[in-house]
């Protein structure tokens, strides 16, 4: 089926995005991993989406389809949270950094003063 | 109780967003009841609140862009600390708190050799609390504070703090927002620091925060946790 090929390329692509952002430093090497092991697992399934009646066998659902919907609903659910709260660390890195600017500024306008 | 002598190294920190408004008649305020060390902590604001708040006197130091209050006081606190601060008041600048309040609340600090002093709204009758922020919003954020914190407050949401020198080193404000009013008293418990309240007036001519705000605080000390 064209859907099939379809994603499968872009599983590819983003095993290749993966791949780059390894070697341009901005994964490490275990996150890269994980995430190669996921795109290849996702062509897995979509390749064979039979392969899915183990899975949602092991796991005690009735129907492959289900057990993947279960499952990436959870993977988004933690994805989406750790997103949240690496962006409040930036947040706080930024706030570090206007803090710092600004104690800086304000400290050589009073010494100018004097 | 309205010229205090000795106030050189009394330092008033004022987080400022968005306040060309009011902050001009809150410096001067405080400059007519003898405060003459006014941090004003302009936090990225777009409209003129640096111009105003310089041609009233006070000192500013801006934000390049919008952290939030937390972290505007943390900012003016540090600025005050390393200017020779011996003790910091936090104070709002939108003219809600009344200058006259901060003498007594500074004596008392002194004269009991307190670390920190907590304005109140609930401790006279001064304050005409909108019907909602009384019976629901600030009860309940009350409670919620209690069990945070281990601190029992008469309101947990006040702009109105004096800090010792000491205090002002022990506390460190990580929430940016509006969730310091649960993270100081929480640094208060956990460092052992002598504290009372003082009853202040708080006027009231618009809303503030409501129900959003209370959730977004909580939000944002859930979401503290995992730092
Ligand atoms: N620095 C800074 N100050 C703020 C911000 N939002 C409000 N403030 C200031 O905090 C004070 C009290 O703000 P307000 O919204 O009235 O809060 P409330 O009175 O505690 O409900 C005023 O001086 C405001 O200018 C902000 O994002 N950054
Ligand atoms: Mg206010």
């Amino acid at each position: 089926m064209l859907i099939q090929i379809l994603l499968i390329l872009f599983f590819l692509l983003a095993i290749i995005k993966v791949i780059r952002r390894y070697q341009g430093g901005d994964l490490t090497r275990r996150a890269a991993f994980i995430w190669i092991l996921f795109w290849v697992l996702a062509g897995v399934v979509v390749a064979l989406p039979d392969s899915t009646f183990y899975l949602a066998h092991m796991l005690g659902v009735g129907r492959g389809a289900d057990a993947i919907v279960y499952i990436a609903l959870a993977g988004l659910f933690f994805l989406v949270f750790r997103l949240m709260v690496r962006v409040e660390r930036l947040t706080k890195d930024i706030t570090r950094f206007v803090r710092h600017e600004a104690l800086a500024e304000a400290e050589k306008k009073i010494t100018e003063q004097k | 109780m309205d010229t205090p002598k000795a106030n050189a190294d009394i330092f008033i920190v004022i987080p400022a967003y968005n306040e060309a408004e009011r902050i001009g008649r809150v410096i001067r305020g405080l400059f007519e009841h003898g405060w003459k060390k006014i941090i004003v902590v302009d936090d990225g604001s777009s409209d003129a609140t640096m111009m105003v708040a310089r041609e009233a006197g006070a000192l500013v130091i801006r934000h390049g862009s919008n952290r939030g209050q937390g972290a505007s006081l943390q900012t003016g606190t540090e600025l005050a600390r390393n200017l020779g601060a011996d003790v910091i008041i936090h104070f709002d600048g939108d003219g809600q708190f009344n200058a006259s309040d901060i003498a007594g609340a500074v004596a008392k600090l002194k004269t009991e050799q307190l670390d920190v002093v907590l304005g109140s709204r609930f401790l006279d009758g001064r304050s005409r609390i909108p019907w909602l922020k009384r019976t629901i919003l600030l009860p309940v954020a009350r409670w919620i504070n209690y069990a945070l914190t281990g601190l029992k407050l008469s309101d947990v949401h006040n702009g109105f703090r004096v800090l010792s020198r000491r205090a002002s080193t022990r506390i460190c404000i990580n929430q940016d927002r509006m969730a310091h009013n649960t993270e100081i008293p929480a640094q208060i418990k956990k460092y052992h620091l002598a504290w009372a309240e003082y009853p202040v007036e708080v006027i009231y001519f618009e809303p503030g925060q409501g129900v959003a705000g209370g959730l977004t605080i909580l939000w944002d000390l859930f979401l503290g946790t995992f730092r």
